[in-house]
């Protein structure tokens, strides 16, 4: 009888996880979304723990009160600029609790373990361990704990291309003789060292890429143990993490105009490949008085951020002088990249606690077209996702990017810092052109110089 | 094999409504989703719930409190953080 109860609030709980997918595809009901989601999870928690009569109660609760009373302080706490990192984290978190509950199951089931829960159970503890180092590598990256520049050597595929050999191996070993004590610790150092070099292997301008391809991994990993523990719940549950992940995956490569397999093994702007044609010119940098005086007369003013705007935390600002231009009689707009960022999304969230009014958020597809009507662009540090050489270089490594034409509007006022090139070490023809003037400094001193300069009207 | 072909037919659909569901997910909202995504696959905690289902050994039941205490501040943190995410939306 219980068991029956239990089906059907499991059912209910996939019906709740897939509504709150359904809703997330509006800002006006994805709050509801993000509910039934949550309510969703208590229903499956409670049915769980009343119809399997877990045991160890207090162990159990106990350890559910150590990772709730961690989390809640963290999530309450985070700055938006650290989101990229916490996701990473979670990732981490996520998949080492799969892998582990995967190794608690192999050493329950041991004896009398079939072939069918081998294989699935090897492949969920090689995704699960390798998703728990990669992503502890991205949150370090991220973190700024560690360099975010890729780790590249001559042989490096040649090297994980050995260890993945080495845990394809132990995990066939362990499918054809699953009591073989060895196999196991084998499977799961490789695993371990594989996830470490992958993520080592790449640069901080592909985390909205790599983020993405590990959360589908985490999610994978999670239908995998479904599978193993004959839970339709889990493998819902898992297969819509890991089909998110995946499609987000998708969408931050088709962003760059680049391939999973590049992604994860081109070791992009770190090789000595093609840079694209030289560029030359002049450059025009120009005093936070002449930007004033070009904004002053604009009348359709677009923004059009990057990584540099997190890192100088100059949201507030931005949208503080966004508000000022208004006021002045201009219209403002805000350019949003998919890869913009350190994550999918990362700008737009960003922006949002700044308090700017979401329509105002444009992707590039709707902003693209206005731009040789547009008066002044105002980028902030962004870099690759503005550079004319995707449209205009085919021997360019950015050659066929989409990319957001500030060229085509009226004047550019690009803030940099230096006039280093962007992550992908390519130079940018776009701040040697005719209509573009270059503000250097930090993005934030130089906004808010430019509010000064319109307060004292 | 029965049992193997609805897990199958499970896993199947539910690719398909992930699909379609996801791809209409805005851009705007893609930050949120991920990590909305995030908590509910830390629904995991039920697999380390169950290993507490039989008769453990010390082995099981270290793995299994820390795959309980881990997954249960992706669930927690996750949720609460989409919240705090969703909430910045504003149309003015």
């Amino acid at each position: 009888m219980i068991a029956h109860i239990v089906g059907y609030l499991y059912l209910l709980a996939a019906v709740l996880f897939i509504l709150s997918l359904k809703w997330m595809g509006e800002v006006k009901t994805s709050r509801h979304g993000n509910w039934a989601g949550s309510l969703g999870m208590l229903i499956a928690v409670i049915a769980t723990m009343i119809a399997y009569k877990t045991q160890h109660l207090d162990l159990v609760l106990i350890a559910i009160a150590v990772g709730t009373l961690i989390g809640i302080p963290i999530a309450l706490k985070l700055p938006m600029t650290a989101v990229p990192q916490r996701t990473a984290m979670s990732h981490a978190f996520g998949s080492l609790a799969v892998a582990l509950v995967g190794t608690a199951e192999y050493y329950q089931r041991l004896p009398g373990i079939d072939t069918f829960t081998m294989v699935v159970l090897a492949a969920e503890m090689l995704l699960g361990y390798l998703t728990f180092t990669g992503s502890t590598i991205a949150f370090l990256k991220l973190q700024e704990m560690i360099s975010g520049k890729p780790l590249v050597y001559k042989g490096r595929n040649i090297v994980s291309g050995l260890v993945v050999a080495v845990a394809l191996g132990a995990a066939i070993g362990l499918v054809v003789n699953p009591t073989n004590p060895y196999f196991l610790p084998v499977l799961v150092a490789a695993a371990l060292l594989f996830g470490f070099l992958l993520v080592m292997g790449i640069g901080g301008a592909d985390m909205p890429t790599v983020i993405a391809i590990l959360n589908s991994y985490a999610g994978l990993s999670a239908a995998a143990l479904g599978f193993v523990l004959d839970n339709q719940l889990l493998i819902v549950a898992g297969t819509l993490d890991g089909a998110s992940g995946f499609i987000l995956a998708i969408l931050m490569c088709k962003a760059m105009n680049r391939s999973f397999t590049n992604v994860l093994f081109g070791g992009f702007g770190a090789t000595t490949s093609s840079q694209g044609a030289a560029v030359s010119g002049e450059i025009r940098p120009l005093t936070v008085e002449e930007a004033y005086l070009i904004l002053e007369a604009a009348s359709s003013v677009v923004f059009v951020p990057g990584y540099g705007l997190a890192v100088s935390q100059a949201q507030q600002a931005v949208r503080e002088l966004g508000d000022l231009l208004r006021k002045n009689g201009a219209e403002v707009l805000y350019g949003i990249h998919p890869v913009a960022g350190r994550m999918p999304g990362h700008m737009n969230v960003l922006l949002a606690e700044a308090n700017v009014s979401y329509d105002e958020l444009m992707e590039a597809d709707a902003v693209n077209p206005k731009m040789p009507n547009i008066d002044v662009c105002v980028v902030i540090g962004a870099n690759d996702v503005v550079n004319p050489a995707a449209r205009e270089d085919p021997s360019s490594p950015l050659w066929g990017m989409p990319i957001i034409e500030v060229d085509k509007s009226r004047t550019v006022i690009v803030l940099k810092r230096s006039m280093r090139p962007g992550f992908a070490g390519v130079e940018n023809p776009l701040f040697f052109k005719q209509n573009t003037r270059m503000l250097f400094g930090d993005a934030k001193a130089s906004i808010q110089a430019l509010i000064a300069e319109f307060s004292q009207e | 094999m029965n049992a193997l072909l609805i897990m199958l037919s499970v896993f199947i659909v539910s690719i398909i409504i992930g699909y379609l569901l996801i791809s209409r997910v805005p851009p705007l909202l893609h930050t949120p989703l991920m990590s909305m995504t995030n908590a509910i696959s830390a629904v995991t905690i039920l697999g380390a719930l169950l290993i507490f289902a039989v008769t453990t050994t010390i082995t099981d039941r270290v793995l299994g409190v820390l795959a309980i205490a881990l997954a249960a501040f992706n669930v927690v943190g996750g949720f609460v953080i989409t919240e705090r995410m969703l909430k910045l939306f504003k149309n003015k």
